[in-house]
């Protein structure tokens, strides 16, 4: 019997069999809440309004849409690539887009309280940061091994202000500290918001997380046809949890550009490439692909990268994949280290080693001879163009960049 | 709603609820601390007169547990444990120990086994019942009605936290019990709150006639009967697993010891049997 058809699959927040709601009944009623005043909030001018606000004055938005040449020309000249500059928000990457957006609506319903789950530290500096804007208390539940790798950040969300909660179950990274902010919440759901920081968990966060994120994408989408006159060939995206990917995917969806989502493909002690590799399950609140065993035992992930060291995937990538709208595929650790240095030298931006990964992708793109001929015939009689989402800056890779200095 | 169909674990808790029996349900993952420790624990179940055990499945990530039984679930998984040995382990406790079966696990690993063939195996192991903690009614058509046809029942919970239209949703599809979550929060916790206990049986009560077992958070004789004062059966689980720590005898006796004070004080509870 396959799995996906003892569900209903009709139930709220479906991407076609994925999604759902499979929470304990404690945040059942929350989940509700959280869904209607979502829901009441996005159609409320007030409410865009003060967001967009936000947004522009407080995180620095529209972020820009930068033609980095010198890569291009390491690349062998065979695309115009463009860059969406997340990593120039306020905080360092697109995490802040959703946290803005999160933190209005606990707002909303009187929270005073907010937990989130953090892996790379991106997602936990901007939940600090908007718990400090608007002076609601802040905990962020991180694995032990990521505290070890991405210090800067664990200084950063401490001196905004918020409780850093050491998690050391599991693998002590992503997953685990995932579960840790969700039993949080299941324990202090009365006056606490948890801001998951990604397309994943149950219904509505999928959905809401990826609208807070879509700004990237009707951004980005404007900025190629004013910059190169026409829609783009294909962007790419890295892909852990999937919220940059989503995000900027929302504004080509509907386009006839080719879409890359870019999963981490660790090294030989392992990966986190869960829609390349995985299977269907149920993990942290939604039906979709995940790392597991034979017994449906979730497998710890592996990547470089903290952001993307997770073994489960938002439910929307996984109808994404089936469905055939996006290709998904991988990079390792050593190309992802190697774009790490690249961009750097080539461009003066030291991208985060989640975005590398996307970076080592469009490489790889560009030296497939039928890769680049099916974007130049996507292309026409044009120079093929290819947007990159670099979803954060490299600075807190600093010390963690496999040696490179 | 058509009427419920009860199964094996609902006629069971009908016929405790006619002998005036409101049993104590010890909670114990599946071959923890070690299969021989386990299987004389089940023993010890028995001995202390409980007619119910709930066996837990042990799942890598079980967002609903605290530190004891996580740590329980990780003992386990690494020493080999799967569901086909935990539902083998079920089969054993209901043909060597009397004792009936209820299995408390997360959803993935029934997932992955098949949810055709975990439902099968359950009717063909006298499971009694099955709660599934991340699987909210909302989604679990398919697997009560899988189980339903073994003669198996889906357990539904409720929370101090589900609000009165969504209870009368859940108590129409509801058998077997209805697991009552004392407290907010996760397993372990110590903090069954004895001030708001009553008024929250008494709105459940007000909405079902099913029997209302309590778990969550109960971890002394004086907290297991106040709470068999007002509900019909009382969980008891991380608790138990504390006391199996040292040496195989030690850690028996410590769990007989602490059994035969959790029974006595469910069984010489005062209160408003139904």
């Amino acid at each position: 019997m396959n799995t996906s058809s003892i569900f209903a699959g009709d139930g709220p927040g479906r991407f076609g069999p994925y999604g759902g709601q499979f929470v304990p009944e404690t945040l059942m009623p929350c989940l509700h809440e959280l869904t209607a005043t979502w829901e009441a909030a996005r159609r409320d001018p007030d409410f865009n309004t003060e967001l967009a606000a936000l947004l522009a004055d407080y995180s620095g938005r529209p972020t820009p849409l930068y033609r980095a040449r010198r890569f291009e020309r390491s690349c062998g000249d065979t695309a115009r690539i463009y860059l969406k500059r997340e990593d120039l928000n306020h905080t360092g990457a697109h995490k802040i887009n959703n946290c803005l957006g999160q933190i209005l609506l606990a707002q909303r319903m009187g929270k005073r309280r907010i937990v989130a789950e953090t892996g790379a530290g991106q997602h936990g500096v901007a939940t600090a940061t908007v718990c400090a804007l608007v002076g609601l208390e802040c905990t962020v539940y991180m694995g032990e091994v990521d505290m070890a790798r991405q210090a800067p950040n664990v200084r950063r969300m401490k001196l905004l202000g918020a409780t850093v909660e050491c998690v050391t179950s599991g693998a002590r990274t992503l997953k685990d500290a995932s579960s840790e902010a969700i039993r949080d919440w299941v324990t202090n759901v009365a006056t606490t918001h948890y801001i998951i920081g990604s397309v994943v968990g149950p219904h509505p966060y999928p959905a809401m997380v990826r609208d807070f994120q879509a700004v990237i994408g009707i951004e980005a989408r404007q900025q190629v046809l004013d910059r190169a006159g026409r829609l783009p060939d294909a962007v790419i995206a890295c892909v852990g949890g999937g919220s940059n990917a989503i995000g900027i995917f929302a504004g080509f969806i509907a386009d006839p550009v080719d879409l890359f989502g870019v999963e981490a493909g660790g090294s030989a002690a392992g990966h986190s490439a869960a829609l390349g590799l995985g299977e269907p399950g149920v993990l942290h609140g939604s039906f979709s692909y995940l790392l597991q065993d034979d017994d449906g035992q979730i497998i710890p992930a592996h990547s470089v990268a903290a952001g993307l060291d997770y073994p489960g995937v938002g439910p929307e990538h996984s109808h994404l994949k089936d469905t055939g709208r996006v290709q998904y595929g991988s990079v390792n650790d050593s190309e992802a280290l190697a774009a790490f240095s690249d961009l750097s030298r080539l461009e003066g931006i030291i991208p985060a080693l989640e975005s590398s990964h996307a970076i080592a992708w469009c490489r790889r793109l560009l030296d497939d001879p039928a890769a680049v001929a099916r974007l130049r015939e996507h292309a026409g009689d044009e120079q093929p163009v290819v947007v990159i989402n670099l979803s954060g800056r490299g600075d807190k890779d600093m010390d963690n960049n496999g040696g490179e200095s | 709603m058509s009427a419920r169909r009860t199964g094996r674990l609902g006629r069971l808790t009908a016929s405790l609820r006619t002998a005036r029996v409101k049993p104590l349900v010890p909670f114990i993952t599946a071959g923890y601390p070690d299969e021989p420790t386990f299987d004389r624990v089940l023993a010890a179940i028995a001995a202390a007169g409980c007619p119910l055990v709930e066996i837990g499945i042990p799942f890598s990530d079980p967002v609903a547990d605290g530190p004891v039984i996580q740590a329980a679930s990780q003992k386990v998984l690494a020493r080999g444990m799967t569901l086909a040995r935990t539902l083998a382990l079920a089969a054993t406790a209901h043909r060597d120990h009397g004792l009936d079966v209820v299995m408390m696990g997360y959803l993935n690993p029934i997932l992955k086994f098949g949810p055709a063939r975990f439902a099968a195996t359950c009717g063909e192991s006298s499971v009694a019942g099955v709660i599934v903690p991340d699987l909210p009614p909302e989604e679990a058509a398919g697997l009560r009605e899988l189980l339903a046809a073994r003669d198996v029942d889906l357990v539904d919970l409720v929370a101090p936290t589900t609000d009165p239209a969504r209870l009368v949703r859940k108590v129409e599809q509801a058998t077997g019990f209805l697991y009552l979550v004392s407290t907010t929060g996760v397993t372990g916790s110590g903090t069954a709150a004895a001030d708001t206990l009553p008024d929250y049986l008494t709105r459940v009560r007000a909405t079902t006639d099913l029997p209302l077992y309590v778990g969550f958070g109960i971890a002394t004789p004086q907290q297991a009967g106040q709470v068999a004062a007002l509900a019909d059966g009382v969980i008891v689980g991380s608790a138990l697993l504390r006391t199996l720590t040292g040496d195989r005898d030690g850690a028996v006796a410590a769990a007989t010891e602490f059994l035969h004070e959790m029974a006595q004080a469910v069984t010489s509870a005062k209160g408003t049997s139904r």
